[in-house]
């Protein structure tokens, strides 16, 4: 008894009080950051969602009005992936597996400038340059393919269509699923490629059997944040299309659907009071989707890596 | 001296030993072939090259897996043609790179002069102005942002690192910061504006609004950086500096952070220059205007991405007599090369800090 254990904590100082608290602070800081974008977008966007008739114009009301926004949102992220996820995954390969290790990481550093592009220097490119640029291949396009509802015209004369800025959003959208394709690539267990290698597989074989089998669900989530990515941007939408509220399926004529994101940004400067309510409330849509959809490719992230740890 | 010779390669080949395989040279003979081809043809038929190049491209892709076939079997062939397909596509992203760059710079050059980077837009017509406001604008709401940001970035990530270890509010919080670097930037710029508009009254537009706005993007960048190189500080040192008595926080101040200060600063640098080309949040929030604005917190004030888009959208027109195209779009491509170049040139420093500040640690662990 004369011994007893010293007390188990040592004193607390005042420094180490205030560092603890001040770092528990800014972790408590980020969670109401995000709990208030949804908070104050909500109490903000409440009354758009009730308006007048005479503030939907030329809708009647938010369903109708949000409807085409969300379906052009929908359309121009969907063309995008279509053209980005090929390529993304092909240089993704080619950073990987192909191109010789010393050069493999420079390449994959001029990939990730592709991403430090400002969006709106994208959109500047696509509404001057790319846009002229597609119009031989819209015309093309709708003299050769006009049966498939996509090209059925009539050809635009700007060049500035759902394609252009499709194409646009795709190169946004490389680098950021090129980025986690290549990760997960290499994370594949040297072992199983050497394994295939050793079996006679050419590199291909050795890809198909060893690395895509390992690689399914890390590319699902590397699509799915590019899905993200194309579905929030704003400036590159905005500036490529000039957009009327239409559902169509035609990517190569002057009348377009607007994006969520774009029309926020085309219509915010002459917006009434009424009218803000509107667009953030359908900034909220927008937020909700795209939570979703993030929240989606992080939750099979994270389910792969325990099952990869198994 | 070796004993046995080798075999008779047509013998090997003939005999069923060795699968033929094709020459060494023979990518690049396909690949002249695909390209002379090609050019004939659009030179013949008047394309234009860029039409060339695509069938070019398209005659390598069919041409040398089916040689290939024909000599080596069905799975060299699909082996071929997966490896000309991966360069391909590495090749043809590439192109807007290069092309996108190129624009920018050959038609952003002949925009700049020192009017452009002295004088506003205050009363300018066809030719003048230049972009002072907006790149006063752009340094003072980017600072800003900084400044807000990267004290609760690195605080959060000591967190996760020093004192969550992995409970709930951590986990939350790595959470949270994931789903964060998601937030579309206009939705970023709708929460400020939601925030400004409930204070102020909804006619409101000030620079700090878009502050607020970047910083709620880069967050999550400076985090998810500290974070990953705090990670890296080895774990003896921390020991070390607790079994001298050191209390904690001052073995995090002096000791952990830093060893890692130089990857901190890399991470915020890359932050910044993520944040300085965000346009859409700055439309809704900073409002834009024609004159040169220092006070963050009273009256629009205009940032070089929306200047950008300004420009382009609202291009004005040429006085009569003169042709080409209208003023703002030049005035938009100079600004877009100063956009540019700051931002290469915080990714470079970034770079360049990184290595200089890189701790003297055991790099292989």
């Amino acid at each position: 008894m004369s011994v007893s254990a010293p007390s188990v904590k040592p004193p607390r100082r005042v420094g180490d009080r205030l560092f603890a608290g001040a770092a528990q602070g800014a972790a408590l800081i980020i969670m109401l950051a995000l709990a208030g974008v949804f908070v104050f977008l909500f109490i903000e966007g409440l009354p758009g969602l009730h308006a007048d008739e005479r503030i939907y114009q030329p809708a009647t009301n938010f369903a109708s009005y949000v409807g085409p926004l969300v379906y052009g949102t929908v359309l121009a992220a969907v063309v995008a992936l279509v053209i980005a996820v090929p390529f993304a995954i092909g240089v993704a390969l080619f950073i990987s597996h192909y191109a010789p290790p010393r050069i493999a990481a420079p390449i994959a550093y001029v990939i990730d400038l592709l991403a430090a592009v400002p969006s709106v220097v994208y959109g500047l490119w696509g509404g001057l340059a790319l846009g002229q640029a597609t119009k031989p291949v819209i015309n093309w396009l709708y003299d050769n393919l006009d049966f498939i509802p996509f090209f059925a015209g009539p050809p635009s004369v700007t060049g500035r269509t759902m394609l252009t800025a499709g194409i646009v959003l795709a190169i946004m959208v490389v680098p950021i699923t090129t980025a986690i394709s290549r990760e997960v690539f290499a994370q594949t267990p040297r072992l199983h490629e050497e394994a295939a290698m050793a079996l006679g597989a050419t590199r291909w074989e050795t890809i198909r059997l060893a690395v895509f089998p390992y690689a399914k669900s890390g590319l699902v989530s590397a699509v799915m944040l590019g899905l993200g990515r194309a579905l929030g941007e704003t400036m590159a939408v905005a500036m490529v299309l000039s957009a009327t509220p239409i559902v169509t399926l035609n990517l190569i004529s002057d009348t377009n659907p607007a994006t969520i994101a774009s029309n926020i940004a085309s219509n915010y400067k002459e917006a009434s009071p009424d009218r803000q309510a509107v667009l953030i409330a359908t900034g909220l849509v927008l937020f909700a989707v795209t939570f979703a959809v993030n929240f989606l490719a992080r939750l099979v992230v994270a389910r792969s890596e325990r099952g990869v740890t198994r | 001296m070796s004993t046995t010779t080798p075999l008779e390669r047509d013998f090997a080949v003939s005999a069923g030993l060795v699968q033929p395989k094709l020459p060494r040279g023979a990518g690049l003979l396909v690949a002249v072939l695909a390209l002379g081809v090609s050019g004939l043809l659009a030179l013949l038929l008047g394309w234009n090259p860029v039409g060339g190049l695509v069938l070019a491209a398209v005659l390598f892709v069919i041409g040398f897996p089916l040689w290939s076939a024909l000599l080596e079997g069905r799975r060299s062939a699909v082996d071929r043609l997966a490896t000309s397909l991966v360069c391909l596509a590495f090749g043809v992203v590439l192109v807007p790179l290069v092309w996108l760059i190129w624009m920018v710079v050959s038609k952003g050059l002949s925009a700049i002069s020192i009017q452009f980077l002295t004088y506003d837009m205050r009363g300018a017509l066809a030719h003048g102005g230049g972009i002072y406001h907006a790149l006063i604008g752009t340094l003072l709401v980017t600072l800003a942002a900084t400044i807000i940001s990267v004290p609760i970035g690195i605080f959060a990530a000591i967190y996760l690192v020093e004192y969550g270890k992995g409970n709930r509010l951590a986990r939350v919080t790595t959470f949270l910061v994931d789903v964060m670097t998601g937030i579309p930037s206009i939705v970023a710029g709708l929460f400020a504006l939601a925030l400004l508009v409930l204070i102020f009254g909804p006619a409101i537009r000030i620079g700090f609004g878009g502050s607020i706005a970047l910083s709620l993007l880069m967050i999550p960048t400076v985090v998810r950086s500290t974070e990953e190189m705090l990670r890296l500080v080895p774990s003896d040192l921390r020991e070390a500096s607790y079994a001298l008595g050191v209390p904690k926080w001052r073995t995090i101040s002096k000791m952990v952070v830093p060893t890692a200060i130089g990857g901190i600063v890399t991470g915020v640098v890359l932050a910044i220059s993520r944040v300085i080309g965000e346009t859409a949040p700055l439309l809704i929030v900073a409002g834009n205007t024609d004159s040169l604005n220092w006070n963050l917190f009273n009256g629009r004030m205009m940032t070089l991405p929306v200047y950008i888009f300004q420009q382009y959208s609202s291009p004005g027109v040429l006085p009569a007599g003169e042709v080409g195209d209208p003023p703002g779009y030049a005035r938009a491509w100079g600004a877009a090369l100063v956009l540019i170049v700051i931002v290469m040139l915080l990714n470079l420093g970034a770079r360049i800090i990184g290595k200089i500040f890189a701790p003297p640690t055991d790099r292989r662990r």
